[in-house]
């Protein structure tokens, strides 16, 4: 790979041939403001807040776009990019209404940070009201097509990273907008993941929180092999969001409908609470002494009168390592039998 | 490039199958092998619709191709495996001709895929249930590594077998030991020098060097009374086993079943106790992917009432029964025992997991682990040895009576029986019950229409449910799965098993499909 050379901001740096400004700032430690721009998409320069000056150039180009090359002299900070930044802003806020307390995106919002960054304090001239199609949603996502910005990373992830390609820009009278193709979408959320604004939210959790209120805990998923990792975010000890971890090995950021949705069956109603003991046919409510006390003297008369061999055993392949490895100690070690299988063989 | 054989992974593996599917977007090939119109056939440059259960006769053909054209990699053949002759003499008996009699595939495709497989290194395989769920499940495995290392495809990334888990810590019940034959890390029952670390290591003065019983012989035993009691730990028998009425009169056989679940199932039913469990997320752990990798899993919330974690519970009957263990929490069991005892885990420690985790083998502390397996054609036992198999039929193929083929797997929204994924808000709204996928030519042949409630009959039962009317599903064949307890393929299925690993074949069993109201 032949290397570059280029100043950004009065620092000399060298850069790979064929990255982007915005990708060799980012090595250096230099940040430039995003906002369409996501590292798991192409580039999709919409938003027009990467802008940066190049020298010997008249207009600014957009640094998520832009190749490096050699000798380029680069800022990424001057009144006039502020000012062109600004002006980004002021137009997508055109179309976004300030809604952010009653937003869920709230405190996790890239324009509600950017604007608060740039001292946004109104928009002149809000734009009439749009006539917007019916939003699409599905049992686990909502779009929501007044806070939209059309930055189209939702469309690109759905497309690129997914595969799917549901999401579409069409033109209408009111300018481009997005629409969701029902029979090809999944509900895997990855556009709600995506999405830098309240434009695209899940309908899951009944419970409300603020990103701020949530702790966020790192898991594996507890559904297929794959073992993708997991953000649990938790408040008040109950899981009300689940997302994927960006950058993590293997799913970087991806998830399926069941990894993002599927978690909320540890607090149904139905769990079992108390040991259960049948009697006459009928369950009845036992305490832990009753029940492994039981437990244990069966086994001793069954080993005592048909051997070791006559206890057998099924571990869980849906349960943590340590379980398994405990449940085969005890078929091996205290029982005394190799009577110890799982769900490998089906 | 990709070979894609028995795995649909875009519902199975949903996230696995979209790393592949950006792969092919930038310019990999995918040769998709599977019955099913499925959803990688709009990603595969060409997608071999084989009859179910026909594998080994279509992989001994593309090999017979290989070798007869003389494409294969002679230099990994020669220098990394034993076995060529022995293959050679099997697979040239699979002539494309006869091949395509047996699977369906022209003789021309089975030629062109032999030759984009020769021309394109490295292509990884990746199989799923479509191989081993079969009679010949073993044998299919063999198949598949035979082809490989005819190709010369082991031993690097992008290369190799790849089987995706079903289930997320499969893979690690495996490494752990929960299997007959094997002490954690695959130390074989039997050894004496393995016997006697383990008998230190756990503080007894024996530890049975007898092989132990596998689930199909576990349930055979409840019946004759080999087995008195049986300890079913977070697994849903009475749906997942194929042919339910026989596995039911198996449960209800027992003397004695232990039950340790976080629901009651259907399985539960047959419990004389019950235990509860803690579930994913409400104690600390470990699963390891099919990757290898093993991973961190965290506590997020407290398990309900009484609940309590597995190993704890394990733990109090082992110490009621006179053993005093002395780990007290997951970190403890893996760090002080597991990792001390299987070489292959030895490397890794809690304090390593707090990222991405460590793929095994990985045998000492500063051990990056292990991206892929085999490197430079070396092989865990030496040389790759091929195993030249044979094709054999499913157990049970279509006839007079029974005319279609009946194949099993899983669907996007659901999970297994539908224990978590039927309990989680939303799941349902997206698939809220089992339907018979049939081809067009059927639906017509029958004057089905769809959605129309049809049965579905073997010799072992019968179901009624919706037909789903698709192009997914070739002529002559019902495509169901085992979610819903009503309609659950598992009524069906034939509890007709690998006679090495003793794996049922889901995959395939005769069916007959009939209008309600004809």
């Amino acid at each position: 790979m032949n290397m570059v050379r280029l100043t950004i901001d009065d620092r000399e740096i060298r850069a790979s041939e064929g990255i982007t400004i915005l990708e060799a700032a980012k090595s250096a430690g230099i940040t430039i403001p995003t906002l369409c721009y996501h590292e798991r998409l192409n580039p999709i320069g919409s938003c027009r807040m990467c802008v940066v000056e190049v020298d010997g150039q008249s207009e600014p180009v957009t640094a998520c776009t832009t190749p490096v090359a050699d000798g380029f002299v680069i800022k990424t900070q001057s009144d006039r990019l502020y000012h062109l930044r600004q002006e980004a802003l002021k137009r997508i806020l055109v179309n976004h209404p300030l809604d952010c307390p009653v937003c869920d995106k709230a405190g996790a919002c890239m324009l509600q940070d950017l604007t608060f960054e740039y001292n946004i304090q109104a928009v002149d001239c809000p734009a009439p009201k749009r006539n917007f199609i019916p939003s699409y949603q599905t049992t686990f996502i909502k779009h929501w097509p007044e806070r939209c910005i059309l930055c189209l990373r939702c469309a690109n992830a759905c497309k690129e990273v997914q595969c799917i390609g549901a999401i579409d820009v069409t033109d209408t009278d009111d300018g481009p907008q997005l629409t969701f193709n029902r029979d090809k979408c999944v509900s895997c959320g990855e556009c709600v993941q995506i999405c830098p604004v309240g434009g695209m939210l899940e309908k899951k959790s009944s419970y409300r929180w603020r990103s701020w209120e949530t702790t966020k805990i790192r898991t594996t998923c507890p559904y297929c092999g794959v073992g993708c990792q997991q953000l649990l975010h938790v408040k008040n000890g109950r899981i009300v969001q689940v997302t994927g971890v960006e950058d993590a090995q293997p799913n970087k950021g991806r998830l399926c409908v069941k990894g993002r949705y599927g978690f909320d069956f540890i607090y149904s109603e139905d769990r079992l609470k108390t040991p259960l003991i049948k009697e006459n046919g009928q369950f009845r409510e036992a305490t832990w002494d009753e029940a492994l006390d039981l437990i244990t003297r069966k086994f001793k008369e069954i080993i005592a009168s048909h051997g070791p061999d006559a206890i057998a055993g099924v571990s869980c392949a849906r349960s943590i390592n340590e379980d398994s490895y405990n449940m085969q100690k005890l078929f091996r070690a205290v029982i005394g039998t190799n009577n110890i299988d799982h769900c490998a063989r089906t | 490039m990709f070979l894609v054989i028995g795995s649909n992974m875009t519902e199975a593996h949903p996230v696995a199958s979209t790393f592949l599917k950006n792969a092919v977007q930038s310019g990999a090939q995918l040769i998709l092998v599977d019955p099913r119109k499925q959803k990688l056939a709009d990603f595969a440059q060409v997608h071999a619709q084989i009859k179910v259960g026909s594998d080994i006769a279509f992989l001994n053909s593309l090999m017979c191709v290989l070798i007869e054209e003389d494409i294969y990699d002679h230099k990994f053949v020669e220098s990394c495996t034993i076995g060529f002759k022995e293959l050679k003499e099997k697979v040239m008996d699979y002539s494309p001709e006869k091949a395509s009699a047996i699977c369906g595939v022209s003789p021309d495709m089975i030629r062109d895929i032999a030759r984009r497989l020769a021309a394109t290194r490295p292509c990884m395989l990746c199989y799923t249930l479509g191989i081993t769920e079969h009679t010949c499940g073993k044998n299919n495995v063999m198949s598949t590594a035979n082809l490989q290392m005819l190709l010369g495809n082991m031993g690097v990334e992008c290369g190799g077998v790849n089987p995706l888990r079903g289930q997320n810590n499969v893979q690690g019940a495996c490494d752990m030991g929960a299997l007959p034959n094997v002490f954690p890390g695959y130390q074989k029952v039997g050894d004496l020098d393995v016997q006697a670390k383990f008998e230190k290591a756990w503080n007894v003065d024996h530890l049975p060097g007898k092989v132990g019983l596998m689930i199909p012989q576990m349930m055979d035993g409840l019946v004759t009374g080999a087995v008195k009691a049986f300890y079913i730990f977070g697994e849903n028998l009475a749906n997942t086993e194929p042919d339910i009425k026989k596995v039911e009169h198996e449960l209800a056989s027992a003397e004695f079943i232990v039950c340790q679940d976080i629901f009651q199932t259907e399985t539960t039913r047959f419990a004389h106790v019950i235990l509860p469990a803690a579930a994913w997320s409400e104690n600390d752990g470990t699963f390891s992917s099919s990757e290898r990798r093993v991973s961190r899993v965290r506590a997020a919330s407290l398990p309900p009432g009484e609940a309590k974690p597995n190993w704890w519970i394990f733990k109090q009957i082992a110490k009621r029964m006179g053993h005093d263990w002395q780990s007290d929490s997951a970190r403890e069991i893996w760090d002080n025992e597991i990792s001390q005892l299987a070489p292959a885990f030895a490397g890794i420690k809690y304090s390593r997991l707090e990222g991405d985790g460590l793929q095994w083998p990985c045998t000492h502390d500063q051990h990056p682990g292990t991206c892929f397996l085999h490197k430079d054609g070396e092989f865990t036992c030496g040389l790759g040895q091929f195993v030249p198999v044979d094709w054999t039929p499913p157990a049970e193929v279509a006839d007079a009576e029974y005319p279609l083929v009946l194949s099993t797997g899983r669907r996007l929204y659901h999970y297994h029986t539908r224990t978590q994924t039927g309990r989680c808000k939303g799941l349902n709204d997206l698939l809220s019950e089992e339907t018979a996928d049939i081809s067009l030519d059927d639906a017509k042949l029958l004057c089905i229409e769809p959605g129309e409630i049809i049965r579905v009959k073997s010799r072992r039962g019968e179901v009624t449910l919706k037909a789903r009317i698709t192009p997914e599903v070739p002529k002559g064949m019902v495509w169901m799965a085992f979610h819903f307890r009503e309609a659950c393929a598992n009524w069906l299925t034939n509890a007709a098993f690998d006679p090495a690993t003793l794996t049922a074949e889901y995959k395939a069993c005769a069916v007959t499909i009939e209008k309600i109201n004809a």
